[in-house]
């Protein structure tokens, strides 16, 4: 077996050291090594978007980057985005617009809304839908997340305004 | 997954000691969605994947007076997020803004899809079409192959043993030039292309006549085509029609394609036709400095 390595990272604001064999996946780490359940595994192979985490403020799907390859990167996830109790307007969003279902696909979701509400804070219905492609839902039928997105940037820029 | 090492080279000359040394079985890696999908599935068996992301040469995005260089392992996102490739390489902004999703995209490189040797590889038309050359570093130095020649078949390419590429070279924009690609799926975005195309023209002074042209047919092959006798047609004429028309038929006759669940032989010849005039149609808007009404997706 090839030797660990030991990882360190910055992981929701934390500086975060782990070991890891070179075949880990970022994914596995966060689940199995960290016990960061809160992303989750869908295909595998990048078609999903369940596994959608920032690095280095980026999305990126979990499941197709090697642990290894965080070393000296900051990581988001989806138990970086609620301060404590008081839930992240786009969470506040996906709960009052019913954006889920099963809930496997919404960790994804979020992460990949954060990641376009950070660069575009007024995106048009297309905008939206052509940014959450990588990221497949096989309950709603994706018009709520959809509202869901709009409405949490309506949100913010209330927010930003007040 | 199957075990492999990990090695994170940070000049070229190791890269391609690791990878000449491991004799065949060191794999590079770039942005991995293609590598490591496939060591999962079983369909590659690395035993030391050598992550070239730390290699200056590899990361190199300038556009000068000289043209573009473009390194193997730089992501879409920061293709078309450079003003100067959206500007005088279009073209290439295209490609990258549908390979895959955004997140495929953060990570997912043109060296790697051209590496990958798809039929469809969005990027490949687009890097024939703008009269790239890939520079290539091994065991032996360096050497440069055209983009039209570096793929020969499904999965295939002339990469012989330790050899890595390095960055695609790309000829300055010419005055009055525009470029352009395009692929066709049954859905908005995230798919396959049923058939893709690329193309480059420059006009005369007077906007009105081609002077050059090339174009570049995918997914219609076993490897992405360079159209010759199409873009042929089109020299020193002004773009009617009919001469559009002239263009599709002679792209149309290079056309070889399968037929799959995604279209078939005939259906894809005849898509050729119809994407080789859209395309050339837009390039031909660039290279007049309009605007052209194209959403990346739609």
């Amino acid at each position: 077996m090839s030797k660990k390595r030991v990882v360190s990272a910055t992981i929701n604001g934390n500086t975060t050291e782990f070991l890891c064999e070179p075949r880990q996946t970022l994914l596995e780490v966060l689940r199995n090594v960290l016990n960061m359940t809160g992303t989750k595994e869908g295909c595998t192979n990048g078609n999903c978007g369940s596994c959608t985490v920032l690095l280095n403020g980026r999305p990126v799907t979990s499941c197709l980057v090697l642990a290894v390859e965080a070393d000296g990167a900051s990581v988001r996830t989806i138990e970086g985005v609620a301060c404590g109790s008081h839930l992240d307007p786009v969470q506040q969003c996906f709960l009052e617009g019913a954006a889920l279902q099963c809930g496997i696909c919404t960790p994804g979701f979020i992460m990949q809304t954060e990641a376009l509400l950070e660069q575009n804070g007024h995106p048009t219905e297309a905008d939206v839908r052509f940014h959450l492609a990588g990221n497949l839902c096989r309950c709603t039928g994706y018009d709520k997340i959809v509202r869901s997105v709009l409405a949490a940037a309506e949100f913010k820029r209330g927010e930003a305004t007040t | 997954m199957r075990d492999f090492d990990y090695a994170a080279p940070t000049t070229l000359a190791d890269a391609v000691m690791l990878l000449s040394r491991g004799n065949g079985a060191a794999r590079p890696l770039a942005g991995g969605t293609d590598l490591i999908d496939h060591v999962r599935t079983g369909r590659l068996a690395p035993d030391t994947v050598v992550d070239i992301k730390k290699i200056a040469e590899l990361n190199v995005l300038e556009a000068s007076p000289q043209g573009l260089r473009l390194g193997a392992a730089v992501p879409c996102y920061r293709v078309y997020g450079h003003a100067a490739i959206v500007a005088d390489y279009s073209a290439l902004a295209d490609s990258g803004h549908i390979i895959g999703g955004v997140q495929i995209q953060t990570r997912a490189s043109f060296g790697g899809n051209v590496c990958n040797s798809g039929p469809a590889a969005d990027s490949t038309p687009s890097l024939i079409a703008l009269g790239a050359v890939c520079v290539i570093a091994g065991p032996k130095g360096t050497r440069e192959v055209p983009a039209e020649d570096f793929c020969t078949d499904p999965s295939k390419n002339v990469l012989q043993p330790g050899e890595l590429l390095v960055e695609f070279r790309i000829p300055a924009r010419a005055k009055n030039s525009g470029s352009h690609y395009r692929r066709f799926i049954p859905r908005n975005e995230m798919d396959i292309a049923v058939v893709s195309v690329a193309a480059s023209v420059t006009l005369d002074d007077a906007k009105q006549k081609i002077i050059a042209a090339r174009i570049s047919l995918g997914a219609v092959a076993p490897k992405p085509l360079l159209a010759t006798d199409a873009a042929a047609v089109l020299i020193g004429q002004v773009p009617t029609d009919d001469i559009l028309a002239k263009a599709a038929d002679a792209a149309r006759k290079i056309a070889t394609p399968i037929t799959d669940m995604r279209g078939t032989a005939e259906y894809r010849t005849h898509l050729v036709g119809v994407l080789v005039t859209r395309v050339l149609q837009a390039a031909i808007t660039r290279a007049k400095g309009e605007k052209l009404d194209y959403r990346p997706g739609h």
